[in-house]
């Protein structure tokens, strides 16, 4: 899949198809991100954006006070950023959960908005409303953007291998086991510390990294981009709740659908008024019709098919014991 | 010494706003368990409301509050029983992005009628003030401040004096409970959001008096609320009005003292230092699964 994915630059597509491409990375990264946190762990949270924002800025921080160059070093950059974002996030962490469930919803929230009026405010170092400016990559025009389409393509690919690895250890039982009861997890001995802390890192690590390879691509990164509270944190969570939270691959689709969607309205409504309509009217859609997302969705059906295709399969099969034929030999089909 | 005093008084007047506006919060997290992220686009709609009728009928705005009250009462009674009463079985979750669909969608609205210019509403004694031992005392300001005051009283008595109270708090006690003993609890659930959609449009009116507004006002309004029902304990009337009156109080004194730019900062300090020490906020009760 992933492999189908990188040669997609390839097909001739334009570069404004490229760059939709990009953006539906970036959120299917988000996405996944936050499945880490809000889909396995339980706790819904609204911070994501925060991370996002704390890695395009430093990346853009790293341009101003170390010439890093601008051709292929910033993406070798872009691990060091998440891993240092990660770091960050632990104290944060530490005060988000000392709250649970809705209350940390709020902190979350609390946390966006402290760091947006920060980075409006703390204006010799990030440059108050406009921002900071990135050099621009010396790409040729006409691939420019398939570089930051290989690079987001890789942040997502690690972003699901460290899912896909997570669901299958200890560590992601553990995981769920707090979603579930925590209380009742602890109870019984699960350090639930531990899977708190490492999603929510987790979470903050990714993001960043998309935020850095996001920076890097607009070269430019201020306040009301970064710390988008209003159309990308709320954003990333329709996009896990589309796919189906807690599955693995539930972001990337609900990405797939959501984002070229978004682009569209954007491209052709224009203006913010019908825009914003329509974007709350795909919220509602989604939360009316889809409630449990499209990938959980489908998985049930398939499931419930198969048991109905079993449950016909064993009737015709006691039907077939009980016909006078076989009468003596008692068959129990099960 | 005069500047802190005066800084005092008009934080404290603020504070009764914002604590109305964020009465309608408690409620509706009281009785459905969600938080209501459509709650700031709500007060704006209230404002452009009263900006409407003071502009076209030359209505005064503390009037027009009879207006924006039913009306968005009737918008928040008909949201509920149309999106939020379907995702009841999950609502815990799925009303967080849902309500703030309501929020975009409405802003949405709000800004093909109206348009994304500032907004404000200018009365004849917009600027007039008493004086009272050498401080100033708005009366925008003043009035705002009583007829919050005189709200919250009357939802006071709303819920601890009637039969629809009672079922409000019965709902918010236990659910299961409030249904088994025969009270609607879709119905008390759909008239509590309405009802917390209608303080909100009474807020609104006198939000509009006091600042300016666009569309996207609610953005920030919300996050205010928000933090100031987490700083006071989420579901506690008391601690929204004593969150409502720290946020307007530190904000003013900052704002008089130091600069309108940091003006917002000491109320997040307190913020973090309070989910520290007490992080089922001043006046939250510590009940399992809860915090």
């Amino acid at each position: 899949m992933i492999a189908l994915l990188a040669l997609f630059p390839f097909s001739g597509a334009e570069s404004w198809i490229v760059n939709i491409g990009i953006f539906t990375l970036m959120y299917a990264v988000l996405g996944s991100a936050w499945n880490l946190i809000g889909g396995y762990t339980g706790y819904v949270s609204l911070g994501s954006v925060a991370f996002f924002g704390l890695g395009a800025y430093g990346l853009a921080l790293t341009f101003q006070h170390i010439g890093i160059g601008n051709g292929f070093l910033p993406f070798a950059l872009v691990p060091l950023i998440g891993i240092a974002v990660a770091i960050i996030s632990l104290p944060i962490g530490w005060i988000a959960f000392r709250t649970r469930g809705l209350p940390f919803i709020i902190v979350t929230i609390s946390l966006v908005i402290i760091l947006q009026y920060m980075a409006l405010n703390l204006t010799d170092v990030t440059g108050g409303a406009p921002g900071l400016q990135v050099p621009q990559a010396p790409f040729p025009p006409g691939t420019y953007e398939e570089y930051f389409y290989w690079a987001m393509l890789v942040v997502f690919a690690v972003t699901l291998l460290a899912c896909a690895y997570v669901r299958r250890s200890r560590l992601g039982l553990m995981m769920f086991a707090v979603r579930e009861d925590e209380d009742k997890a602890r109870g019984l001995g699960v350090a639930t510390s531990v899977p708190k802390y490492a999603a929510f890192a987790g979470c903050a690590a990714f993001s960043a990294m998309a935020g850095a390879v996001w920076a890097y691509y607009l070269s430019t990164v201020y306040p009301q981009f970064a710390f988008d509270g209003e159309f990308l944190a709320m954003g990333i969570i329709l996009v896990a709740y589309l796919g189906g939270i807690g599955t693995l691959w539930g972001p990337f689709v609900g990405a797939l659908i959501l984002t070229p969607a978004q682009q569209y309205f954007a491209y052709s409504l224009g203006g913010s008024q019908l825009y914003l309509i329509a974007y709350a009217a795909v919220f509602i859609v989604v939360m009316l019709f889809l409630p449990r997302g499209v990938m959980t969705t489908f998985a049930d059906r398939a499931l419930r098919r198969s048991r109905r295709r079993k449950q016909v399969v064993e009737e015709l099969a006691t039907a077939e014991s009980e016909s006078p034929r076989d009468a003596p030999s008692p068959v129990v089909a099960r | 010494m005069h500047l802190l005093v005066q800084a005092i008084i008009l934080g404290v007047l603020t504070g009764g706003l914002y604590a109305l506006m964020t009465s309608g919060l408690t409620l509706t997290f009281g009785t459905m368990r969600i938080i209501n992220m459509a709650q700031g686009v709500f007060v704006v709609c209230g404002a452009y409301i009263a900006f409407t009728l003071f502009n076209y009928l030359h209505i005064d705005p503390f009037l027009s509050i009879l207006v924006s009250t039913p009306l968005l009462f009737a918008i928040g009674f008909t949201l509920q029983t149309f999106l939020l009463k379907p995702i009841r079985h999950d609502a815990h979750r799925l009303s967080l992005l849902m309500t703030w669909a309501m929020a975009i969608g409405l802003e949405g609205i709000l800004s093909f009628i109206f348009g994304t210019d500032f907004r404000g509403i200018l009365t004849t004694y917009q600027n007039s003030s008493w004086t009272i031992a050498g401080y100033e005392i708005p009366v925008v300001r003043a009035l705002a401040f009583a007829l919050s005051v005189a709200i919250l009283v009357g939802m006071y008595l709303l819920l601890t004096r009637t039969k629809f109270g009672r079922s409000v708090r019965a709902v918010s006690q236990r659910e299961s409970a409030a249904k088994l003993l025969g009270v609607n609890t879709d119905r008390t659930a759909a008239l509590a959001f309405g009802l917390g959609a209608a303080t909100a449009g009474a807020a609104g009116a006198m939000f509009g008096l006091v600042s300016s507004f666009d569309p996207a006002s609610h953005y920030d309004l919300i996050g205010r609320l928000l933090a100031i029902c987490v700083i006071g304990g989420l579901g506690s009337n008391a601690g929204a009005i004593a969150g409502a009156v720290i946020l307007a109080l530190s904000e003013s004194v900052v704002q008089a003292e130091f600069s309108p730019a940091w003006s917002s900062v000491p109320f997040y300090v307190l913020l973090i230092i309070v989910l520290i020490a007490r992080p089922q906020g001043l006046f939250g009760v510590r009940t399992r699964g809860a915090i």
